[in-house]
């Protein structure tokens, strides 16, 4: 079973993030990159599906030369191979245009699975998985926390959150499937799977091996443009309750909830 | 030229959601001020009869597009019924909630369209030349975008519930209901539905919800998560937990709030035992109001809380749900 896993190297959900003065994207310089985390996930499947089924596991990311070291962690975890569609002209795009470079790298590979985080934890847009599908021609499932694939690799039974409950879902094969936290527990990469990825494939992939108009991708391909960024008002320090007993400042915020904030 | 705003109308259990109400009465200001018509889309299986519930919040139309394939949503029936009927009108804008629903359908639909969607917003309207646009966080809110659309029609937007104010309705408006017929045969739809789980007791999605109450480390346990479900009680809360609750598996990860978990913004958000720490603070630092009840003085939560307690959560809650109680009945 071939499987494709849609990578993206995103800050760590630790960082603060800063945006430029001129409000034109966020300072970096400072900030720790990893492979967006709902990506793991998805790695994960992949080997745990490969050591099932056999086949290849193979890591498609686009990014910057940066991105290389979100490739080699998931190389590390176990994934055969990787894509990196490192041309400058990819990026900036919003998900439109990723998601049309990304679907011009798969369709000359072989696949019978393609996983993608439910979303970036960066611009948070959770559609590249979907759009992807839709230029590929194949169904997708998102926000997956269960894959059962069938004993020919022909189809999957796939769970899928929904409000109050799951879903449980057939579909048969090549799927896109979205994952989202929950799916399983990633590995981490072992010293000996860490020396090995140092040895494995990354293709290097170009807007020319595509075949792709440059106007296609990137930021002149997109379909949405960031006018602005900016900070979220920063709230401030509120009213700190003070009493002598848990009943008096249990009653003291019932009040205020009441009467100041209208809220109950 | 593409005319006319359009919002897809959500319905679950035989009733139209609040958040489309939400937007259709925000999508009115914007139609009145560039002329254009306010249409609602009802999807679905024998859905005529919501039709009348999107007049009185501004819909001049509503298309009811109705197939006995459509009766339950799947992401391949649903993109073909609004794709095709898009590509036969032409809106210039649609928009969506994002909802588990819309978050599913719509990077679909905006596929299938070439064309623009921002997901995920917090606001909608026109700049000084009347070109929509959006704001929406990002980095689970740490950060915000104003966000602008190419050429591509209909720009595409799915909205944040709870954030847009519903308008009072104005019950002697009435829509121009339009039936339309689809057609859809089974070999469309490849991902089909075979069962429905349900998680017995969760309420209200965290993501909709007006009042949650959310417990973290803290809690030192699952089993004083009752607590919790006592004040969600009569605040009548949908109950969280933040990534420390879930990691220690005294909460399931749909009740996660935090970067990665929901991001949610109720009207009040009661943080219990809950340190505040940024990747959670991602998830719910756009909340109305937000209570802390932490011991721990040095907690960062309490430098960010509208309203904070600092005391042992175990004493406070108890005497919280018992004073509230006593408001209620007031």
């Amino acid at each position: 079973m071939n499987i494709i896993v849609c990578m993206k190297q995103v800050p760590d959900t630790e960082a603060q993030i800063r945006v430029k003065p001129d409000g034109s994207g966020i300072v970096d310089s400072d900030i720790k990159f990893v492979m967006n985390p709902y990506d793991e996930y998805g790695v994960e499947e992949a080997l745990l599906l490969k050591e099932k089924f056999g086949g290849t596991v193979t890591i498609v990311c686009l990014g910057s030369e940066r991105a290389i070291e979100a490739i080699r962690t998931g190389l590390a975890m176990g994934a055969d191979k990787a894509v990196h569609l490192d041309d400058p002209a990819f990026e900036g795009g919003d998900a439109f245009s990723t998601a049309k470079a990304l679907a011009a790298a798969i369709k000359g590979m072989e696949y019978d699975l393609i996983f993608c985080g439910k979303q970036a934890i960066d611009d948070d847009l959770a559609q590249v998985g979907p759009a992807l599908a839709e230029m590929l021609g194949i169904p997708q499932i998102v926000v997956v926390t269960k894959v059962e694939v069938s004993e020919d690799g022909k189809k999957a039974k796939v769970n899928r959150q929904i409000i109050g409950g799951e879903e449980i879902i057939e579909v048969p094969l090549p799927a896109v499937l979205t994952a989202q936290k929950g799916l399983n527990e990633p590995r981490y990469a072992s010293l000996p799977g860490i020396m090995k990825a140092k040895k494995k494939e990354v293709k290097s992939v170009k807007i020319a091996d595509l075949g792709l108009d440059p106007n296609a991708v990137g930021k002149a391909g997109a379909k949405t443009q960031i006018l602005k960024m900016y900070s979220p008002p920063q709230r401030e320090s509120g009213n700190i309750i003070e009493g002598e007993t848990a009943e008096e400042t249990a009653s003291k915020l019932a009040t205020l909830l009441r009467e100041e904030a209208k809220v109950i | 030229m593409a005319k006319g705003i359009w919002v897809f109308a959500e319905h679950s259990d035989g009733s139209v959601r609040k958040v489309t109400f939400e937007i259709l009465s925000e999508a009115r200001k914007i139609a009145d001020k560039i002329g254009e018509e306010l249409c609602a889309v009802i999807v679905g299986n024998q859905v005529e009869a919501l039709a009348d519930k999107c007049g009185p919040y501004g819909a001049d139309k509503v298309y009811v597009v109705e197939n006995e394939m459509l009766n339950q949503y799947t992401t391949e029936g649903y993109t073909k019924a609004l794709t095709d009927l898009v590509k036969q009108h032409q809106p210039s804008i649609l928009l969506c909630g994002a909802t588990v629903t819309g978050k599913d359908l719509f990077p679909r639909v905006a596929a299938r369209l070439e064309t623009g969607l921002a997901v995920d917003c917090t606001d909608i309207g026109l700049d000084d030349s009347n070109q929509f646009f959006v704001k929406r966080p990002m980095y689970a809110g740490k950060a915000y975008a104003e966000v602008g659309f190419s050429d591509a029609t209909p720009k595409m937007a799915s909205i944040r519930p709870n954030v847009l104010i519903p308008s009072p309705p104005d019950e002697s408006r009435k829509a121009e209901v339009i039936k339309v017929a689809v057609e859809i045969s089974p070999d469309d739809i490849k991902a089909k539905v075979v069962e429905v789980v349900k998680i017995a007791g969760e309420k209200l999605d965290l993501t909709e919800a007006e009042v949650i109450v959310s417990g973290g480390r803290g809690m030192k346990g699952q089993e004083n998560f009752k607590i919790l479900e006592e004040l969600a009680e009569v605040l009548n809360a949908t109950v969280g937990a933040s990534r420390a609750a879930v990691d220690a598996g005294w909460k399931l990860q749909s009740e996660q709030v935090g970067q990665t978990g929901k991001v949610v913004s109720p009207n009040l958000y009661v943080a219990c035992g809950i340190s505040g720490a940024i990747q959670h603070f991602a998830g719910m630092g756009t909340s109305k109001y937000i209570v802390a009840i932490n011991k721990d003085p040095e907690a960062v939560i309490f430098g960010k809380c509208d309203y904070g307690i600092c005391d042992d959560l175990f004493k406070v809650v108890p005497k919280l749900t018992e004073e509230i109680k006593k408001l209620k009945k007031d």
